[in-house]
């Protein structure tokens, strides 16, 4: 079980980035069309803001904001919203993962770029639960077993 | 609308897989019906999609509207329909039926279904994809979520699991690597795009060594001898449910992927001097010798159908190296024949016997529907008519002879005989043995006995009906009808 750091330094200086973190997540996500980033860097970010978290508060502070099977719910839910943007298509009958078909009074063009932004939300909801989960599962393991 | 049945079957159990972890939140028991379901509706839509494509032509499918050779496609044609309808048909009585025993996962159910259905998912999009990276991606999809399944036994099912994880990494990597060869000398995945450019490129070096990859690749993951090393194992440890889902749909995924590959898209390969044909085939002779020999000097009953499924894989592995009409029709059949038999099988022995290795006989003395279905499921492994297995035998038969490859005929009916030993030790041992313990197993539950008795009427139904099967879907699937 991972504890409390008790360092004034380290506490402090994680209270202030973890917010930021968080924040940089999002960024990097809605920037993915124009700069370097996207959804699964966006979903590391996030996993790491909640995985400093544990490490500099102890892991039951992680326990108040999140438990695995949010995160593993969280992790589906995301691909289920990758799926989930594809389907459009298929209703219309164009074809599955076709973005310009999403009922949107859009350019295709435009509707394409959005359903971009969907899937790379749903890349990052999948990354960060899975990246959270993989993290609690190591560091809950007992190290005598 | 029929166009879109070509992706629906792997869209269905992919979403009720992905549904499975958020419905946990709320309603963990809700998660067997579900996947029952969703298999049960992808059967019924393959069903529909083979149908749709038996009178209305194959169908391309380009994922997100962008054409091939640039965008990815699915694609469904009477080979593949029928494949998916199998798969889908398996898994549905194999998750009805393994609803009792997968409580034993307690909180983890849920996430035991998602992976079984990924499972699914994969296999079904490997079997439908027409572009030779993407199978690699959905045979990836299918073999973690597998990995993961067989070593949620813990104990032994761990170090079995690890070997297949190892194997089957190894596998794919082959796959992968002969992938890369032939698009380094073609320049293009997409399946029919390749097939196009294979005759101008088929002398180089780079083009046989990525079919001699692949081949091996593939023939891993099929179980063929002598690279089934990992199946034993595998089947033997993975718990009872698990072990009677994969046992009947992994291999043959694999079988379609050998046959799809390396008969369709890279077909010239004989004329260049290659025997893949001919080492195919006499691997898939060995495999049913080798699997027969095993199977019968095994004492643990999982084991020894584990062995039965290396010896029947070898049948599929005969007709496709021979490749003609009628091997290629009885490989096809195998493929269907086995699926049931083996499913039935392992539902029976899973209800029964469990791990108690079957020294101890007669545990299933209380179970007359569960040893009558084991019993027509063990006739079918041999090739007793009507049972569906005489009859997919008895088309390799014609093929061999037809090939001219009598020392293989031969091969073919000692694997029967060598069925009929194991076949017989199996059934007189555990159902009707004498019990060593005062324990009888009470008869199985309902689900249990449901999917058994469907299965056993599936088995009988593929014999009797064969020449529909054969003369409806299968002679529009060899190479020579197109």
């Amino acid at each position: 079980m991972i504890e409390r750091h008790e360092s004034v330094v380290v506490t402090t200086f994680a209270r202030l980035v973890i917010p930021l973190t968080h924040l940089f997540a999002l960024y990097v996500l809605v920037h993915g069309h124009e700069s370097p980033g996207g959804g699964f860097q966006a979903g590391v970010i996030l996993a790491a803001g909640y995985i400093l978290m544990a490490l500099a508060f102890g892991r039951e502070q992680l326990d108040r904001h999140v438990n695995e099977r949010l995160c593993l719910a969280l992790a589906s839910g995301g691909v289920l919203l990758y799926v989930g943007t594809g389907v459009p298509g298929i209703v219309t009958g164009s074809a599955f993962l076709d973005y310009s078909a999403l009922p949107l009074p859009l350019s295709p063009a435009r509707a394409r770029w959005l359903g971009i932004l969907l899937v790379e939300t749903g890349v990052t909801a999948a990354v960060a639960g899975t990246l959270i989960v993989l993290f609690v599962r190591l560091a809950d393991r007992d190290p005598d077993a | 609308m029929h166009r879109q049945l070509a992706i629906l079957p792997v869209l269905v159990p992919l979403v009720a897989a992905l549904i499975q972890p958020i419905l946990a939140l709320a309603s963990p028991a809700a998660a067997w019906p579900i996947a029952v379901a969703a298999a049960a509706v992808t059967t019924v839509l393959a069903t529909i999609a083979l149908a749709a494509v038996l009178t209305g032509g194959t169908i391309r499918y380009p994922l997100g509207g962008w054409e091939p050779p640039w965008g990815i496609e699915v694609v469904l044609d009477p080979l593949s329909g029928f494949t998916v309808m199998v798969l889908a048909a398996v898994a549905t009585a194999s998750l009805l039926a393994g609803g009792p025993q997968a409580r034993a996962y307690g909180a983890r159910e849920p996430i035991y279904y998602a992976l079984a259905l990924i499972v699914l998912t994969g296999l079904i999009g490997m079997v439908v994809s027409g572009d030779l990276f993407n199978v690699f991606v959905f045979l990836e999809l299918s073999s973690i979520a597998s990995y993961a399944l067989v070593g949620s036994g813990g104990g032994r099912a761990l170090a079995a699991a690890f070997r297949y994880v190892i194997l089957g990494t190894m596998g794919a990597s082959f796959y992968l690597l002969g992938v890369g060869f032939l698009y380094a000398v073609t320049g293009t995945l997409n399946m029919a795009d390749l097939a196009a450019r294979v005759p101008d490129v088929s002398g180089s070096s780079l083009y046989l060594g990525g079919v001699v990859l692949i081949a091996i690749g593939l023939a891993l993951k099929m179980g063929l001898f002598p690279l089934h090393w990992w199946l034993p194992d595998v089947y033997t440890y993975a718990p009872s449910p698990v072990a009677s889902l994969l046992a009947p749909i992994a291999t043959k995924a694999a079988a379609y992927m050998v046959a799809r590959i390396l008969l369709y898209v890279l077909r010239p390969v004989e004329a260049v001097g290659l025997p893949v044909g001919t080492i195919l085939a006499w691997a898939g002779g060995l495999s049913i010798l080798f699997g027969g020999i095993l199977a019968i000097r095994q004492t643990d009953a999982r084991r020894l159908l584990a062995y039965s499924s290396v010896g029947q894989v070898g049948y599929i592995g005969v007709g496709l190296g021979l490749a003609n009409d009628a091997a290629l029709v009885g490989a096809y059949l195998h493929i269907l024949n086995h699926a049931l038999l083996k499913a039935a099988l392992f539902i029976a022995v899973g209800a029964t016997a469990l791990h108690v290795g079957f020294r101890t006989g007669g545990l299933g003395r209380g179970m007359p529907v569960t040893a009558t279905v084991a019993v027509v499921a063990g006739l079918s492994a041999v090739g007793v008519p009507p049972a569906g297995g005489f009859f997919s035998k008895w088309y390799l038969l014609q093929g061999t002879l037809e090939a001219r490859q009598p020392l293989l005929t031969v091969v073919i009916l000692l694997g029967s005989l060598l069925a009929v030993a194991y076949m017989y030790r199996l059934t007189e041992t555990v159902w009707r043995g004498q019990s060593a313990v005062p324990r009888v197993t009470p008869e199985a539950q309902p689900a249990v006995l449901i999917s058994l008795v469907v299965l056993a009427f599936a088995i009988v139904a593929a014999g009797v009906g064969n020449t529909a099967i054969v003369s409806h879907v299968l002679t529009a699937a060899v190479p020579s009808a197109r």
